[in-house]
């Protein structure tokens, strides 16, 4: 008796599984958020992916977040053409494998523009996937240059060349400094990106690159053997092409280390304030990093945001969180010179895609155009922080 | 010569996995499976290809290894560097299989090359040397510039599909429940249930634990390889202990030894966290409650009528017993 | 000299990880020695102890030592707790399954950290401080040289007590044999128990010093020193105290040192690949007890 006990447990628990697989569809509509109500008009339903659980999730949550708040904007203002949005957004863990089955997911559950995913790997993976369905991708902050590599696929945030290029072209016009050095993240595309733009221009135009240092996923809290390296190696700026969460630790361990260098950050430390707490603030005195958003910008869609996103999440926004918010405000845009009434008319995609390269979208990460490569035109600000706050480089 | 119990298990097996593709065959054509349960075919595919080689290391070996995602990963970047340099050259017929046969290859080397040194450690020492193995194969792909490095390597063909899949799993279980079944096998398990006792009798330790390494090595390889061709991008830290684990969680909950276990336990462990994606928020702590559970209930010896629910002879005693029109104790 | 120079504060650095190591390793060790399993959960429970401290020092004020008690309470309850519901059922039950429970422990404790705490790193509360020692143009940090006195203590009185009182006693004869144990009168029940209280009690001690060393937490914090700390543990030679210490040592020293003149990019496979070859050589690990197998 036991053992056919046992087996009906057994499938009861394996159908458990698959009709939890199969309902899934009955329960969108719960992530969109309070704004997601639809009454009677015609919704259009974005898919967003992105770690929100395992090693990264701090860049999917912040995306979502910030997704979140652009559409309970949108939607409380009325929608565009009487159309509301509805987001929904799943967990990848960052790893491509899982993003292609959330992305199929999504695809069940009528998703009519993607997101794509946040990191770049797992965006290149559903890019594939979404030139396929032929559906409009904008990632927010998939910055790898396969990632926009379809006709159909756009991004907010930039391409890593650019910023390794465009940092050692800043370096070098100011005149901030000669000897650098480096600390990268060798098992992130993103950094290993920026890190051989910045390389490659630094020995055009003449910058010494004195001790490049690398660290893993495997390896990211103690920085102690890199930070000697760059001290003995005499740097005078250390440029940090990584995230803000690492570049906390090294600020700290440089500080503990004695080592007086410039530090010299792109959009990835965006958050660094944050990252490294108010009691260690005096440490990111004097730090620079190129960004297209800052948190602490005095303009009035930012501080709304900004005040929007601490109220419902009681955190302050990263850079991350404004591109997802950018995002979904060009999703809109692009919907509204459309001019179509829903996501069912006739050539719904690639009018959305054709819009992508008319319009103009005033974000929070910068005004936006983009060419049909996928690419935003947007310029990035170099900040210097002073006494915790963001200020214009040459301004502080 | 088999006896007619190990027959007919066998033939369960086969008859179960062909059923299987039967029936969610039949569904797809009627267009009655969702996109996202047919997107995850292959994924299921490839991690009973994964699951049942692992087996045959850690359950009729004995032996438990924790690197089975770093032959896994070499596999598929030889695959796949394959697929990328003859995309134009070959048929997909021809370079599909032949890719999957290199990248299997490779991976037995890689099985030979750390096998010999290593299989004489035992327990958590061979476990902890494994996982080694398999973090420092990760760590020299994200350092070499063919394989894309951090950043992934891009452009190979997407070639898996769930038929080939299907194809792949029945000559994988044609090829490892014979070896079990035979001289090899039973020198196999000899040395798992009694090492010394195995040696005395003149069974080649070394030679038969090789053996089943570097058979698992090879599937492992060739499932990499059907993972790699079933996206646009491989990245090298898809491949990291966490993924060895799970193929270990996989085994394990199968019951080891259990090749049917395995295959369930692999289709179960793939769609329980997209089946539990409604939860939102709390799927990763739901699905660790309900791995807790399902160990608990499956290995305590307080759930004993539940424990051998997987394995092969329960499921045959219950055949006879039906066939003698008796009730089970 | 220069060299000279710049190598020892290479080697102290690597003290410095290695004496964290060491810490982690102490309480997984004595786990697995006593209790013949491997608790995957235990960089967890220092993930768990580290956000006790934050939590009470920050949210709700309290003093810095009241704060370390309460962590490694909470600790303690924890940790038997989790042998009480997820490992006890599963005593008899093959020690692979023991572990897959332990990766789900592993597992849960993470995601409900990261439900109740979010994402983002937390800084830990500098609760302590230590001034650095300086000779003649060297640094030894003051968290360094803390860390490594605690470590020495902790592994003599966990030597001492295994070795000495009668509850040590009653656990190396657990070790030994369950049955025979019991039938000898003592409650196996009651000595596991003690063993991951103790076991947990460490954790909060290493996650108190983690934090301190390294200033941030995440919910993902205790992982990666987890498996380094279990490489430790097998490196010295599992279930062996003094083993813990020297193999967790050994392991921050080489990784800084291959860090520092090998390649950064490597460091990791470096480290792997030493500890290979120190298990193919002797595969019991450095202080490991042989055993004679017997038919």
């Amino acid at each position: 008796m036991k053992k056919y006990f046992a087996m009906m447990m057994a499938a009861v628990m394996a159908a458990a599984c698959f009709t939890g697989c199969g309902s899934s569809s009955s329960t969108e509509g719960t992530e969109g958020g309070d704004g997601a109500t639809t009454e009677g008009g015609a919704t259009i339903v974005i898919g967003g992916i992105g770690p929100l659980t395992g090693d990264y999730a701090t860049y999917g949550i912040s995306a979502k977040q910030g997704a979140e708040i652009a559409i309970e904007e949108i939607n409380e203002a009325g929608g565009v053409n009487g159309v509301t949005f509805q987001l929904l957004f799943e967990d990848d863990q960052a790893d491509p494998s899982t993003a292609v089955s959330a992305y199929n997911m999504l695809m069940d559950d009528g998703m009519d523009v993607s997101l794509g995913a946040v990191t770049s790997g797992a965006c290149i993976a559903v890019a594939e996937e979404s030139q396929q369905d032929g559906i409009l991708l904008l990632t927010p902050s998939g910055s790898q240059k396969e990632c926009t590599q379809y006709d159909n696929s756009f991004r907010i945030c930039f391409q890593d060349p650019d910023q390794g290029t465009y940092s050692a072209e800043f370096i070098k016009d100011n005149g901030i400094a000669q000897k650098i050095g480096i600390i990268y993240d060798k098992s992130n595309d993103y950094s290993v990106g920026i890190t051989d733009s910045f390389e490659a221009k630094a020995a055009e135009i003449g910058l010494e690159i004195v001790t490049k240092q690398a660290f893993t996923d495997q390896s990211n809290t103690d920085f102690s053997a890199q930070i000697q390296a760059v001290k003995d190696a005499g740097a005078e700026l250390l440029f940090l092409p990584i995230y803000a969460q690492e570049a906390a630790y090294i600020l700290t361990q440089a500080d503990k280390a004695g080592l007086e260098t410039i530090f010299f950050g792109v959009d990835g430390m965006d958050g660094i304030l944050e990252k490294i707490g108010a009691e260690n603030q005096a440490l990111t005195e004097g730090v620079m990093l190129l960004t297209p958003f800052a948190a602490d910008a005095q303009d009035e869609q930012t501080v709304a945001f900004v005040e929007k996103y601490k109220a419902a999440y009681n955190a302050t926004p990263d850079q991350f969180a404004a591109d997802g918010y950018d995002a979904i405000y060009t999703i809109a845009a692009a919907f509204e010179q459309t001019g179509l009434s829903s996501a069912d008319d006739e050539g719904f995609n690639e009018a959305m895609i054709a819009a992508m390269t008319e319009i103009t979208v005033d974000g929070l990460t910068g005004t936006m155009t983009w060419t049909a490569d996928g690419e935003p035109s947007k310029s990035a600000t170099a900040v210097v922080i002073t006494d915790g706050v963001y200020k214009a480089y040459g301004l502080e | 010569m088999q006896s007619k119990k190990t027959v007919v298990s066998k033939m369960i097996t086969y008859g179960m996995v062909i059923l299987a593709f039967v029936i969610v065959f039949a569904l797809d054509q009627s267009g009655l499976i969702s996109r996202h349960m047919r997107s995850m075919l292959v994924p299921i595919g490839i991690n009973i290809i994964l699951a049942v080689s692992l087996n045959l290391t850690v359950g009729f070996l004995g032996e438990l290894t924790l690197g089975h995602a770093g032959f896994m990963s070499v596999g598929a970047y030889a695959g796949c560097l394959f697929s990328i340099y003859t995309a134009d050259l070959l048929p997909l017929a021809a370079r599909f299989p032949l890719a999957m046969l290199l990248g299997g290859i490779v991976a037995a080397v890689f099985g030979i090359i750390i096998g010999v040194p290593v299989l004489r450690l035992k327990g958590d020492y061979l476990a902890i040397v494994t996982l080694a193995f398999g973090e420092i194969i990760r760590s020299v792909i994200i350092n070499l510039n063919f394989t894309g490095g951090a950043s992934g390597l891009k452009g190979t063909p997407q070639d898996s599909t769930y038929p080939i899949t299907f194809v792949v799993i029945l000559i994988m279980l044609f090829v490892i429940m014979n070896l079990v079944e035979s001289k090899h096998g039973r020198a196999i398990t000899a040395i798992r249930d009694n090492r010394i006792a195995a040696e005395a009798c003149g069974i080649n330790i070394t030679y038969y634990k090789l053996l089943a390494f570097v058979v698992a090595a090879f599937f492992a390889g060739v499932a990499g390889v059907l993972f790699g061709h079933n996206y646009s991008i491989l990245t090298a830290g898809t491949f990291d202990y966490n993924m060895s684990i799970e193929i270990l969680v996989m085994v394990v909950l199968g019951g080891m030894g259990s090749i049917r276990g395995s295959i369930i336990a692999a289709t179960v462990i793939t769609i329980l966290p997209e089946a539990l994606r409604f939860l939102e928020d709390y799927r990763m702590l739901i699905y660790a409650v309900v791995l807790i559970i399902v160990m608990i209930v499956n290995a305590s010896p307080r759930f004993t009528g539940m424990r051998d629910f997987l394995s092969p002879k329960t499921w045959i005693a219950i055949l006879t017993k039906k066939n003698n029109g008796k009730e089970a104790a | 000299m220069n060299f000279l120079m710049s190598l020892i504060t290479n080697l102290i650095s690597g003290l410095s990880l290695g004496s964290i190591y060491a810490l982690i390793a102490l309480g997984y060790t004595m786990v697995y020695g006593i209790a013949k399993m491997l608790n995957f959960a235990h960089g967890d429970i220092i993930m768990v102890g580290a956000f006790a401290v934050i939590v009470s020092v920050t949210s709700l004020g309290l003093p810095p030592v009241a704060a370390i008690l309460i962590s490694v309470v909470v600790c303690v309850v924890l940790g038997v707790a989790i042998e009480r519901i997820a490992y006890k059922p599963l005593r008899e039950a093959s020690p692979l399954a023991v572990l897959i429970t332990a990766i789900g422990v592993s597992y849960f404790l993470q995601s409900l950290a990261l439900i109740i705490f979010g994402s983002n790193q937390y800084s830990f509360p500098k609760i302590m401080t230590f001034s650095s020692i300086t000779l003649g143009g060297l640094t030894l940090n003051g968290e360094t040289l803390t860390t490594l006195i605690v470590t020495t203590i902790l592994m003599i009185a966990l030597s001492l007590f295994i070795g000495k009182t009668r509850i040590g006693k009653a656990m190396r004869a657990v070790s030994e044999d369950k049955g025979a144990a019991e039938l000898m009168g003592i409650s196996v029940n009651k000595t596991i128990a003690v063993t991951f209280a103790i076991g947990s009690a460490l954790a909060a001690v290493a996650g108190l010093f983690y934090g301190t060393t390294y200033g941030f937490i995440n919910p993902y914090t205790g992982a990666m020193p987890g498996i380094k700390a279990f490489v430790a543990a097998v490196f010295g030679g599992i279930g062996s105290i003094p083993g813990a210490m020297l193999g967790g040592i050994l392991l921050g020293v080489i990784e800084n040192l291959s860090k520092a003149y090998i390649s950064t990019e490597l460091s990791d496979a470096i480290v792997f690949a030493v500890l290979i070859i120190v298990l193919i050589v002797r595969p019991i690990g450095l202080l490991g007890k042989k055993t004679n197998e017997k038919v």
